[in-house]
């Protein structure tokens, strides 16, 4: 099992990246942004299934909000034309409203529950909101886990 | 990272050893520089290299180069995001406005827009304001200044670039895709690299894209001009400077469509006007008048732009309309992807006119995910191990790490090595490779800027 953290700070400064997990995007349901909710396997013995599910499941619901065609987003939209989309420059959006709230949601996350594991999340939109980044930690004074060897190859170009 | 390539190049200021290139303007003002172990360095050097005093002139570059190599520099520096992005696009007021690098044509867009209603307002607007109605000048100018603000809009902000893979992202992938086809034969091409999505029970193929490094998104489409993955690619256009994609279609729509009034309207009062003043005093008398009250030439001028532009800019605002009432692109449009051959019809359209207007039109606006105006630490680190010196990058947020910028190394290459797309949509890329790779045992190795290049165009 992997040595225990206590706080993101701890992560950043005594472990060493082990390698990175990339949590794909879901088209199948269009263009809207989603993440697959399947559970990468190199994570197995690192968290449990349902916490990873529950994290993904909780960011699919908040881009839905941001991305849902509604009678705000008309609104916003037609207002917005109205004024030659000078109310932008004063005004943020809706999209970058919940942007941000995911972003405070992935902080929590991580330290709650993915730091004290050695992981640490990165924010899609850091990624072009092409990929759910999950980092993998070790602590440097303790041996290595075993990850498998195409990890390993990973892991060593990573550094 | 090849340093001396391209001196024009935004990125070859950056690519040197900064202590070579302290007097550029540009590098002093963009970023903060901290040198670490230079001075002590360049003693090092002579100790290690004792011949180095003793070459002459000539050679001390070489000499200079060769000492570099042999030695690790490593300098400190913060500069904007933007200021490493790889692509083709040019960057003005410090990241904020964002462009293609063929500008010319857009400039003569604003010379036309503008120029053809300046002499609008000289000539017409005082006779139509006393002689019809003040409010004609009034609306002429709202419209102006609307199709002025819809132009810049389009032209200036990023039309939804997807940042490449990282290193990491892209080699995580390859395994992928090395996994999924198993082992192929020495010799054999392998197979297209192409992932299936089934979409509103239609199967969309997404392709993947070997400058950037990912496989992408439905509808997303590479433009060679600009040399970035655009998300809901629709074409480039050269008039407004950038490319049409999913965050300033809407710009470049209500840009079509204000530019189309604004023109039928320009084009009404240019004639109406000439029959107010004819009736008055005869046609003739009209266009012959003396050139500081009605320039005959003028007339012509704006006639003559009118008219071409409200045949153009009218048809094409028709088109546009036809696409979003049908949820398409014009690149899906011209490569005919849901023309309804074999029962493929559009899985993203909503069967429905007002919806399909409302998605487009009234949708979410997304933001941009190139974060253009944030900053990066950047070390340069000179090393006579690989073959080209590195580079690594680590935002200010995510853990440090010692990570080759991926984005770099593809991209250290001349700016008059890519062929620009002739055609206004740049499907170039997309057609001729079909996902196919080209013939490389290694595939997950950065590859030369070259290569890379000729994959995609």
């Amino acid at each position: 099992m992997a040595t225990e953290f206590h706080n993101l700070q701890e992560l950043r400064h005594s472990a060493s990246l082990v390698t990175k997990v990339f949590v794909q995007r879901d088209y199948s349901e269009g263009t809207v942004c989603r993440f697959h909710n399947k559970f990468p396997s190199d994570l197995h013995n690192r968290i449990e299934r349902t916490l990873l599910e529950e994290t993904v499941k909780t960011l699919n619901s908040y881009y839905l909000e941001a991305e849902k065609i509604g009678g705000q987003s008309y609104l916003e939209g037609c207002l917005a034309c109205a004024t030659a989309y000078i109310v932008f420059l004063c005004m943020e959006t809706r999209y970058e409203k919940v942007l941000k709230k995911i972003s405070s949601y992935i902080q929590e996350q991580n330290e709650k529950i993915y730091a004290p594991r050695g992981l640490l999340l990165t924010d899609p939109v850091e990624r072009g909101m092409r990929v759910l980044e999950i980092s993998v930690f070790e602590d440097r004074g303790s041996g290595s886990s075993s990850p498998s060897s195409s990890t390993t190859s990973a892991g060593s170009s990573a550094r | 990272m090849s340093l001396g390539q391209g001196p024009r190049s935004r990125r070859s200021s950056r690519g040197r050893i900064p202590h070579v290139r302290l007097g550029n303007r540009r590098h002093r003002r963009s970023g903060e520089l901290d040198c670490i172990g230079l001075c002590t360095n360049l003693q090092h050097r002579r100790a290690e290299t004792p011949r180095l005093h003793k070459t002459n002139k000539k050679n001390s570059w070489h000499a200079r180069r060769r000492a570099r190599t042999m030695s690790a520099v490593m300098v400190t520096r913060k500069v904007r995001k933007w200021e490493k992005l790889p692509g083709k696009n040019t960057f003005c007021c410090d990241g904020r406005v964002m462009m293609a690098r063929q500008k010319g044509v857009f400039y003569l867009t604003l010379f036309l827009i503008v120029g053809t209603c300046s002499l609008f307002f000289a000539f017409e607007c005082p006779y139509l304001a006393v002689h019809l109605s003040p409010a004609i000048p009034f609306f002429a100018v709202l419209l102006f200044l609307f199709v002025i603000a819809m132009l810049l809009r389009t032209s200036f902000s990023d039309p939804g670039v997807l940042p490449r893979a990282l290193p990491e992202e892209a080699t995580f992938i390859e395994m992928e895709i090395e996994a999924a086809n198993g082992n192929v034969p020495a010799g054999q091409r392998p197979p297209p690299r192409i992932r299936n999505v089934q979409i509103n029970n239609q199967i969309v193929k997404l392709k993947y894209c070997y400058t950037c490094k990912i496989f992408r998104p439905p509808r997303a489409s590479h433009c060679s001009i600009c040399d970035n993955c655009v998300d809901r690619f629709d074409h480039h256009c050269p008039w407004v400077g950038n490319c049409v994609g999913k965050r300033n279609y809407r710009y470049f729509y209500m840009f079509t469509l204000s530019l189309s009034l604004l023109t039928i309207y320009i084009f009404t009062f240019n004639i109406v006007h000439v029959v107010m003043r004819s009736v008055d005093g005869g046609f003739l008398n009209t266009l012959k008048e003396t050139p500081g009250t009605y320039p005959f030439l003028f007339f012509f001028f704006k006639v003559l732009v009118c008219f071409f532009t409200l045949w153009s800019v009218v048809g094409l605002t028709g088109f546009h309309t036809y696409l979003i009432s049908l949820n398409q692109t014009t690149n899906e449009d011209i490569k005919g992807s849901w023309s309804g051959k074999n029962r493929v019809q559009n899985p993203y359209s909503h069967k429905n006119f007002m919806k399909n207007c409302c998605e487009v039109l009234c949708g979410p606006t997304y933001p941009s995910v190139l974060d253009r105006r944030g900053m990066t630490q950047e070390d340069l680190t000179v090393s006579s191990a690989s073959a080209a010196p590195s580079s690594s990058s680590s935002s200010n947020a995510a853990p440090q790490t010692t990570k080759t910028t991926a984005p770099l190394i593809p991209n250290e290459h001349t700016p008059d090595d890519a062929r620009p797309s002739i055609a206004a949509s740049a499907e170039n890329s997309d057609s001729s490779k079909e996902g196919f790779p080209p013939k490389r045992s290694s595939p997950a190795r950065v590859t030369s800027p070259r290569v890379a290049l000729i994959k995609c165009i």
